[in-house]
């Protein structure tokens, strides 16, 4: 038995190697989910139990989260994080998508001075903006509104380029007839050229609702009214508020949080990782 | 006669169509492009000038009186013990970050690349972290380094060894946090990785084995390695990117507590926090210039890198 094992061995070893590895590290990765999933069910007095064994010994999943629901608006961080991210999507695209236009297809003048800028604009982190848009917005008295969480996030030069990138292949006699057709302008970009790309449009729409749903440093700046708060915020005001002593209903609250975007990435994986990887940028 | 050949084709076309067209077409252009203009200069160009004229004053956010200072406001960063421990911290974990962040995405990229029928569930194991909102998963990552609640803690216990308090040690702080931040760039590097490895033909591979290069090691050296080179330089630009602009751990786990400031930390506190406008607006310029050397770089390769 053993001597066979020894004989298979190293034609085994070349193939199961590799997935040792893998898993070695997939462990690491994975941890922290299973711990707050896990951590999330068990009740307080197993808190003291550090062993990963995933059955507790008396459920307190219900309990948990109806606890993080009790202590934190949690609901409402969650209506916050879609409404923010509804509306800087719906305006990115309906900004972006003419221009794109515009810049791939129409002669207008200024036309290379706004390319220019554009992709100038793609190098500017908002955290280089934040200062002085954050003193708009306080003089303006709009702190601690919606549109203040949305306000600088409404231009997504990335969009513009993006879309640009992929208008500019769509072919120009397709255009030229529509024109002579009697189609409008409008009608052309929005039904032809961005019926075109759908699927720059996915990978967009993931890309901005990912990123908006996890900022952190934006909202901080301009939230302080706790009703107003997107996930992230919510849930650090509510690691701050909780000391330390109810963990199974703090991890209850970010299991809530983490939720939507992991749910997400697992029901469209592909979508996912084109859309996020699509950008070094942001 | 060139004059003439010049002037020949216009005069074909019907003298009023086709500026007519031209100008309705001017015209379109300038409308569609409009809004996207309008909020380009209102939420970067008017900002950023602002953001220079900020940085030369002492303006304070609800002061009465502010005065022009010069340069004064980079000469006190540059002495500022909280400014250059932030920088110092902020190096520290990038130097970290990078290479662990992108060598191990390398090789789990290899590794997974070699999978057909596992590769859907690696690809989700490692890239799960990704999508996760980070400032919840800090705090998962706290409860797990507990000293004596968390599992990590429990496992050192075991063998044998005291408990280390990971965020309460000032020197363990930085790279606890490099750690975590390794933990999350690591999946968007290894899908930027397996799509530079898709990107390698074949053959060459093939080629290389009859060249001589039996091993792994020779043909991943000789052909995957330089092959992979452009990939490599943009992970690297990118993860720096990332690297520099650390923030959420630090405001979940150490609040810049012990002198674990990183740059954007800082800088939020000087800013948004003591409300010390004008000296924020000095350090964001420069962390903007740190930026701007990676990110310039970066989006003049972003039109290879564009895939979806």
């Amino acid at each position: 038995m053993v001597a066979a094992l020894r004989r298979l061995l190293p034609h085994l070893l070349p193939h199961l190697l590799p997935h040792a590895a893998l898993a070695l590290g997939a462990g690491v990765m994975l941890l922290p989910f299973y711990w707050m999933v896990l951590t999330s069910i068990r009740p307080p007095a197993e808190i003291f139990n550090v062993s990963l064994w995933p059955i507790p010994e008396s459920f307190a999943g219900l309990a948990n989260y109806a606890r993080a629901a009790s202590q934190a608006p949690m609901a409402r961080f969650m209506l916050n994080g879609v409404i923010v991210c509804a509306g800087i999507l719906v305006v990115q695209v309906l900004t972006a998508v003419p221009a794109a236009y515009a810049l791939a297809k129409l002669k207008f003048p200024g036309r290379r001075l706004l390319l220019t800028l554009v992709i100038a604009a793609l190098c500017v982190p908002i955290q280089a903006l934040a200062l002085p848009l954050f003193v708009g917005l306080a003089k303006a008295q709009l702190l601690n509104t919606y549109f203040a969480q949305m306000a600088p996030f409404f231009l997504s030069v990335f969009a513009i380029f993006l879309f640009r990138q992929s208008f500019r292949s769509y072919p120009d006699e397709v255009i030229e007839a529509a024109r002579l057709d009697g189609f409008t302008e409008m009608e052309i970009c929005w039904g032809l050229v961005m019926r075109g790309s759908l699927p720059a449009l996915a990978a967009f729409s993931v890309f901005s609702i990912v990123a908006h749903w996890n900022d952190l440093y934006w909202p901080m700046i301009v939230v302080s009214d706790t009703a107003l708060a997107p996930p992230p915020l919510g849930m650090l005001l509510f690691s701050d508020a909780e000391s330390g002593a109810d963990y199974g209903a703090l991890m209850a609250g970010a299991a809530i949080v983490t939720a939507p975007m992991v749910l997400c990435f697992l029901i469209a994986r592909r979508h996912f990782i084109a859309g996020i990887t699509m950008t070094g940028v942001k | 006669m060139s004059v003439l050949d010049l002037a020949l084709p216009s005069a074909g076309v019907p003298a009023t169509r086709r500026p007519r067209a031209e100008r309705r077409m001017m015209r379109r252009g300038l409308m569609f492009a409009a809004p996207a203009a309008l909020l380009l200069l209102a939420t970067y160009i008017v900002p950023l000038l602002v953001l220079g004229g900020f940085s030369l004053t002492d303006y304070k956010l609800g002061a009465v009186s502010t005065r022009f200072i010069g340069l004064d406001n980079f000469v006190q960063a540059f002495h500022d013990p909280v400014f250059r421990r932030a920088l110092a911290n902020t190096v520290l974990y990038a130097v970290i970050v990078i290479p662990c962040g992108v060598g191990l995405a390398l090789g789990v990229a290899l590794l997974v690349h070699g999978r057909r029928r596992s590769r859907p569930f690696w690809e989700i194991a490692y890239f799960l972290p990704v999508t996760a909102t980070l400032v919840a998963m800090a705090t998962v990552w706290q409860f797990l380094l507990h000293p004596s609640l968390g599992p990590v803690n429990a496992a050192i216990r075991a063998l044998g060894y005291a408990p280390v308090s990971f965020l309460a040690t000032p020197s363990l702080m930085i790279p606890t946090l490099a750690v975590i931040g390794i933990w999350q760039v690591l999946g968007f590097n290894m899908v930027l990785f397996l799509a530079g490895l898709t990107g390698i033909p074949k053959d060459l591979h093939e080629a290389a084995r009859l060249d001589g290069a039996k091993n792994p090691i020779d043909r991943f050296l000789t052909v995957t390695w330089p092959m992979l080179g452009p990939t490599t330089m943009f992970v690297v630009v990118t993860t720096s990117i990332t690297a520099f602009k650390v923030f959420e751990t630090v405001a979940v786990l150490t609040k810049g507590g012990s002198g674990s400031e990183t740059l954007l930390y800082a800088l939020y506190l000087e800013g948004f926090e003591y409300s010390e406008t004008g000296y924020a607006a000095a350090l964001t310029l420069l962390f903007l210039a740190l930026i701007l050397i990676l990110s310039i770089w970066q989006t003049l390769h972003l039109d290879r890198k564009v895939h979806y």
